[in-house]
């Protein structure tokens, strides 16, 4: 992907796209434009930064990829689907596709790390039993094999995210967003996170991070979209290549 | 057995917490409305089986009235007129009774007049109906005429229509007020809903996020609210079911007072109290949290 948005679409036009956007603004309620006119479109199995300074509208623009808030103007397709015309039925089965670190991490306090990680599961009707050694496994992988029955409070800041992050990918989606999740761990962390999320995409997740780490972003030479005032501008922070 | 490997920990936990600070309150009213709904449905059952009681009775007699005609003495046309009585069909008992009592019915009007026997006081006779094929008044009236004799039949029709329209007043004013407390029990539990949801947003979000359908998450609230709300009916039962007892035990043979006769079967009527307050309050969780849900959309 360029970072040029116009030419975002272009990149792989023989390829499905799991996400396109075709002219979408997004206003709440009736206060001023959050996002406008945004085009752009996402390949399967790509890793994309949205970058942009506060307020530029990045949350906003996941938000809208997740289903948690609608345009006010334009078309998104998920997955080949008009958001527009999902039913309440067909909704939450397109949002099971799409796994989630929230900037705020969301984790239940009441639930311990490892009923945190199994909502998704859980929720798509999976039994304990079937899920028990996937969960397990995971919560391994991302380095809380020790920390299953620890209840969130308990947990660290690298490890709540980490948390964050196992739940977001277990039941496998197809795209994975992520929203600031390296804006409270140290900068060794933010490396470890990091390093999960490419391992995920060479999984074939397709991978979009929201971040304002301008060092991350530079490490990984990752297509960026960049926004400033609500609209995708083809001036990054980067340099050329920088996308 | 070690911590890893106690069932216990891998077990899910539910996604919403079992108990929280403020069921305690929700509880205690709902508990109260069931209580008092409990008690206005005995009151209204209790009501019911005396109005039935006294027109019941009403029904079962009559009274007549016989003034002496010509030559005849009041104590000869009573004793005539009790006769012709007993042998009308439909006819359990004629009774004459004693000169006195009619005296005691006039002698408010007249003073208490020394001579009173001397006046040409009507007598009265006391009728019993037959309980399965009762005389009608008219059926009396006949008779009595038939035979020459003086004499009105009150069947006592007035009082039964006025007591079965009191009772009638009596059963949709207990509808009433129990359809009121069951009402205010559903908001109640609407505004719990509403603020547990509120309290719990949290949760909603994270489900409504991960894929959850309206349904799922709607279900957890009516499920929680509805079992708070069957144990709050289950106290609010027992707490009307132990008044009710203590008011028959009081009360003997025909409870408190014969104008509340409380029955022990009576108290079988608290038993739906439990399942209908977990009715309410599952349909008001339901329809609460649905509206809710969508307007998160």
């Amino acid at each position: 992907m360029s970072r040029n948005p116009n030419a975002a679409a272009a990149i792989d036009p023989a390829a499905d796209e799991v996400v396109r956007f075709d002219d979408v603004s997004m206003r709440y309620g009736r206060g001023p434009e959050i996002l406008s006119d945004l085009n752009f479109s996402l390949a399967p199995g790509s890793f994309h930064f949205i970058t942009g300074p506060s307020g530029a509208g990045k949350s906003s623009l996941l938000k809208l990829i997740y289903l948690a808030a609608r345009p006010s103007k334009g078309l998104i397709h998920l997955f080949g689907h008009d958001v527009s015309r999902l039913t309440a039925k067909t909704r939450p089965h397109l949002r099971r596709r799409i796994g989630v670190v929230f900037q705020d991490l969301l984790l239940l306090e009441h639930l311990s790390a490892f009923d945190n990680a199994a909502i998704p599961l859980r929720i798509a009707g999976a039994k304990p039993a079937d899920y028990r050694n996937d969960v397990a496994e995971l919560l391994s992988w991302v380095g809380l094999g020790n920390r299953m029955h620890a209840m969130p409070a308990t947990l660290a800041g690298g490890e709540k995210q980490r948390l964050a992050i196992a739940r977001a990918v277990v039941n496998r989606p197809e795209i994975l967003l992520a929203d600031e999740p390296t804006a409270n761990v140290d900068h060794e962390m933010a490396l470890r996170i990091f390093r999960l999320f490419v391992e995920l995409n060479r999984l074939g997740t397709t991978v979009v991070i929201a971040t304002h780490d301008q060092d991350l972003v530079a490490r990984s030479s990752r297509p960026v979209l960049h926004l400033e005032g609500g609209r995708l501008t083809p001036r990054g922070p980067l340099g050329p290549g920088g996308a | 057995m070690s911590q890893l490997f106690d069932p216990a920990r891998w077990r899910p936990a539910p996604f919403l917490p079992e108990a929280e600070a403020r069921d305690g309150a929700l509880i205690f009213v709902v508990a109260v409305l069931c209580f008092l709904a409990c008690l206005t449905a005995l009151g209204v059952l209790a009501a019911d089986r005396a109005a039935r009681g006294w027109s019941g009775q009403l029904v079962g007699e009559a009274t007549v009235i016989v003034r002496a005609r010509g030559g005849e003495t009041p104590d000869a046309a009573a004793a005539r007129a009790t006769e012709v009585l007993a042998g009308v069909a439909g006819v359990a008992e004629a009774r004459a009774l004693e000169p006195e009592k009619a005296y005691d019915l006039i002698r408010p009007w007249l003073g208490d007049v020394a001579d009173l026997e001397d006046l040409p006081v009507p007598r009265l006779v006391a009728v019993t109906l037959d309980d399965e094929q009762p005389a009608s008044g008219a059926a009396l009236d006949r008779a009595l005429k038939a035979q020459g004799l003086d004499a009105v039949v009150d069947d006592h029709s007035v009082w039964i229509d006025d007591i079965r329209r009191a009772a009638g007043v009596v059963r949709w004013a207990g509808a009433g007020v129990f359809l009121l407390i069951a009402g205010a029990a559903a908001a109640v539990v609407a505004f719990a809903t509403r603020a547990g949801l509120a309290a719990r947003k949290d949760v909603v979000e994270v489900l409504h996020l991960s894929g959850a359908e309206d349904a799922f998450i709607a279900r957890l609230f009516q499920l929680r609210f509805a079992r708070i709300a069957g144990l709050a009916g289950l106290l609010g039962a027992a707490g009307a079911a132990a008044v009710g007892a203590l008011a028959r035990l009081a009360g003997g043979g025909e409870g408190l007072t014969p104008a509340l006769p409380i029955a022990w079967n009576d108290l079988l009527a608290v038993l739906p109290c439990p399942v209908l307050a977990a009715l309410v309050a599952a349909v008001a969780a339901r329809l609460t949290a649905s509206a809710l849900i969508r307007e998160m959309e």
